[in-house]
């Protein structure tokens, strides 16, 4: 039995320090800062960007950012995605909301997703531009979408067909978190068993949301993650305007017939989405976006490009190096780059 | 010295009674006979589902028109715009009111909802044209009136505008029915979003020109008061519920949340109360008037002036029946197929009657035929007795002839006998 290191000798504490690393990992992170790009779709009124403000407590919405903000519904889908650095306890972060104007508020909604569509995928094919560079930069700018909040109408009934449309498509291709929208719309019985027809729906339309059952690595995360999905979809109130509420300041909606406070878990559950999103899965929402949706994207791609005649015009391919995204197979391969890849990526996958 | 022009219009004096006639009473007579008679009242509701139409209905009319029984449209969503018609017969007071609620399910709820706001347009025409129909018959005693009086368009409270559902949809009835739109399941909204949103919402409305139904000035102090009030509130913000909560010792009808309640019939949470009175118990005649002189009278002077312009029914081709010309048209079409119908009964019958004719000859003749014959047969039979009762009378006379000739023969005989005898004793004794 080989000794492991720094244990059996004589039962003395003999630190060695390899969790130091931890610390050497969390300073680097603290410098290199973190990237969020959150997307946010619904139809207009449903209180997207506020609950954006509410969420990083912040200006971060596009109505805050344009300085007229014009209330027009625009005839077609539009796509803004506005920036933002925000700064806490010295950890930075670049946090993108990319929203969509112009989603179901037509009269006709057909393919009403599609521009949505065609943004995401763009974003993954930057980033498969990106890296299969000659010369890579050392931190690629990560602009895909990490994670997709789409806002249901509280009807207090049933998704709507535009919904479920919406929802299956996206969900293979991003990572979804549904909400129901203004939840202070519904008592708790009608919040409860909209929720459970929702959830039923969503079953019986084979539509995953986050956090998608097959992803869950080891049985914590299963347990974890099964406690979320009972509460999904989150029913979220959001507010960016603090009321005085028993001596305390807290953010909320102030009505004739009471105050709704935003973040206490007996009226709506927007600390839930917040700690998923931020506190608790925002790594994890990553990871899943770079390693599955992004490697399904780039394995499509790749293969239709090695089936085509080429690359998509406008996309030249390059020759690429042997070292494929940290992956510790070298391949001495043949000079021919784009099959090369191919050979790889087949056998990985 | 003031002329007087020739051609004055009379007017009508003033008079003072000198003492009590009793045409005061006219008014309860009016109340009496309308009371006896009923009244009817047809509400339509539009909205998107889920935006609390049919709890609206339930508390403005106090009683579960939708129940767990007889669930309402809302709770499946339909795969095409459907137009659904409940009537309810509900008393109070001794007055009788038949209500019909049309409910407009799947309204909105498509992916594509281009022209989901026909099927509303049909009906409310098929109903007005139900009516032109039953005006214009001859017996027109029965004339029930189903022309839809009111529609409550349902605003989801967004807070920011009108959809472009929304405006497309009042844009193309405000003709047809007086509209009132409301602000559905308005406790999402604070007071301050709630006002903002009413503003915005009349500035489009008036942007686009949309004629909502408009309160008729009153010249009563008190009343326009009132009317101002309800304008200013105009579109009204409503929350409808169903249950019924204990709330500081009052029970009232609202929706409980863990921040508070909030409460249907409370002026100062929702326009709830405004919309009922408004609706039931100052306006209902108004809305009806209106509906009947205005709205109706529209689509009655397009119907006729379609038709008699062509000769040919030209809104036809709107509507969907191919064979319902106007009343007119109709009179003659049916006047016209009368006297075709009376024509070949007519000649029908005097085709019958000559094969009639016909047969009955043919028989007269067959037996007149067979008379003949046996009136024949038996001449016959007769010649024939009287020839052989001749032939034995020729035999018979003949016999006697024979006979008197023989008798004749013996007497002479018998003569010669006795003269030989004589002659013998004459000459005998000889012997």
């Amino acid at each position: 039995m080989a000794p492991s290191p720094g244990l059996l000798l004589n039962g003395a504490t003999r630190y060695v320090g390899i969790d130091a690393i931890l610390e050497q990992m969390r300073r680097k992170a603290m410098k290199q800062g973190f990237e969020l790009n959150i997307m946010v779709v619904g139809q207009s009124g449903l209180g997207k960007s506020t609950l954006m403000n509410t969420l990083f407590k912040s200006k971060v919405s596009r109505k805050s950012a344009q300085p007229n903000p014009e209330e027009k519904i625009p005839q077609t889908i539009e796509i803004k995605s506005i920036s933002h650095d925000i700064e806490e306890k010295g950890v930075r972060m670049k946090l993108a909301v990319i929203d969509t104007p112009g989603f179901g508020d037509q009269i006709n909604n057909e393919n009403c997703w599609q521009p949505i569509m065609k943004f995401i995928n763009d974003q993954y094919e930057a980033y498969l531009q990106e890296e299969i560079n000659i010369d890579r930069k050392k931190r690629i700018p990560d602009s895909r979408v990490h994670c997709c909040i789409y806002f249901i109408p509280p009807t207090g009934h049933c998704l709507r067909p535009l919904d479920v449309e919406f929802m299956r498509r996206l969900s293979k291709v991003v990572n979804i978190v549904p909400v129901i929208a203004k939840a202070d719309t519904l008592t708790l019985e009608e919040r409860d068993d909209f929720k459970q027809t929702i959830r039923e729906e969503l079953r019986a339309n084979g539509i995953d949301v986050y956090p998608q059952k097959e992803f869950d690595e080891d049985a914590e995360d299963r347990l974890i993650n099964d406690k979320i999905r009972e509460m999904i979809p989150f029913a979220v109130v959001g507010s960016d305007q603090e009321y005085q509420v028993n001596g305390k300041k807290i953010l909320g909606r102030k009505t004739k017939w009471g105050t709704i406070e935003v973040e206490n878990i007996a009226h709506c559950e927007f600390a839930y989405l917040r700690d998923l999103l931020i506190r608790t899965h925002m790594q994890n929402i990553k990871d899943i976006t770079g390693s599955i949706h992004y490697e399904m994207y780039r394995v499509r791609r790749l293969n239709e490009s090695n089936a085509g005649p080429g690359l998509a015009p406008g996309q030249a391919p390059t020759l690429v190096s042997a070292h494929t995204n940290g992956q510790t197979k070298v391949n001495g391969g043949p000079p021919n780059g784009m099959a090369a890849q191919c050979e790889v990526l087949t056998h990985e996958m | 010295m003031i002329e007087r022009p020739e051609t004055a219009v009379p007017s009508i004096a003033q008079r003072n009674l000198e003492g009590y006639v009793g045409f005061a009473n006219l008014p309860n007579q009016v109340y009496r006979k309308s009371v006896k008679r009923g009244f009817e009242f047809t509400l339509m509701v539009v909205g998107e589902s889920g935006l609390g139409k049919s709890t609206l209905i339930n508390s403005l009319f106090l009683t579960d028109l939708y129940s767990k029984d007889y669930p309402g449209p809302s709770q499946r969503i339909k795969k095409t715009v459907q137009v659904e018609q409940s009537k309810v017969l509900i008393k109070e007071g001794g007055v009788q009111l038949t209500l019909t609620i049309v409910d407009t399910p799947g309204f909105g709820d498509a992916v594509d909802n281009s022209n989901c706001w026909q099927p509303v347009i049909n009906y409310i025409d098929s109903k007005c044209e139900d009516f032109l129909n039953a005006e214009s018959r001859v017996n027109r005693r029965l004339m029930p009136d189903n022309r839809v009086h009111c529609c409550l368009y349902f605003i989801a409270p967004s807070g920011h505008g009108l959809k472009p559902l929304d405006i497309e949809f009042m844009k193309r009835l405000h003709d047809k029915v007086n509209v009132i739109p409301l602000i559905a399941k308005a406790d999402t909204l604070t007071p301050e979003e709630c006002q903002l949103f009413k503003k915005q919402i009349m500035k489009e409305i008036q942007e686009h020109k949309i004629k909502i139904y408009e309160f008729p000035d009153t010249e009563d102090d008190e009343d326009s008061k009132l009317i101002r009030r309800i304008k200013e509130k105009m579109p009204l913000a409503v929350v409808g519920s169903n249950v019924v909560i204990e709330v500081n010792g009052r029970k009232v009808r609202g929706r409980q949340y863990p921040w508070g309640v909030a409460e249907v019939e409370n002026g100062e949470h929702c326009d709830f109360t405004v919309l009922r009175n408004m609706l039931i118990r100052t306006h209902m005649q108004d809305l009806k008037d209106v509906t009947n002189n205005v709205h109706y009278e529209n689509y009655r002077s397009r119907k006729l002036a379609a038709v008699t312009c062509n000769g040919v029914d030209a809104s036809a081709a709107v509507t969907h029946e191919p064979s319902a010309p106007s009343p007119l048209a109709q009179m003659e079409e049916e006047r016209r197929e009368h006297v075709m119908k009376m024509k070949k009964m007519e000649t029908e019958m005097e085709q019958v009657f000559d094969m009639k004719v016909k047969e009955k000859k043919q028989k007269l003749k067959d037996s007149e035929a067979e008379l003949e014959r046996r009136h024949e047969q038996m001449k016959k039979n007769l010649d024939a007795q009287y020839k052989e009762l001749d032939e034995k009378r020729r035999v018979f006379e003949d016999e006697k002839v024979n006979w008197e000739a023989q008798q004749r023969i013996l007497e002479q005989q018998k003569l010669d006998a006795s003269k030989t005898m004589e002659k013998n004793k004459k000459k005998g004794k000889i012997f």
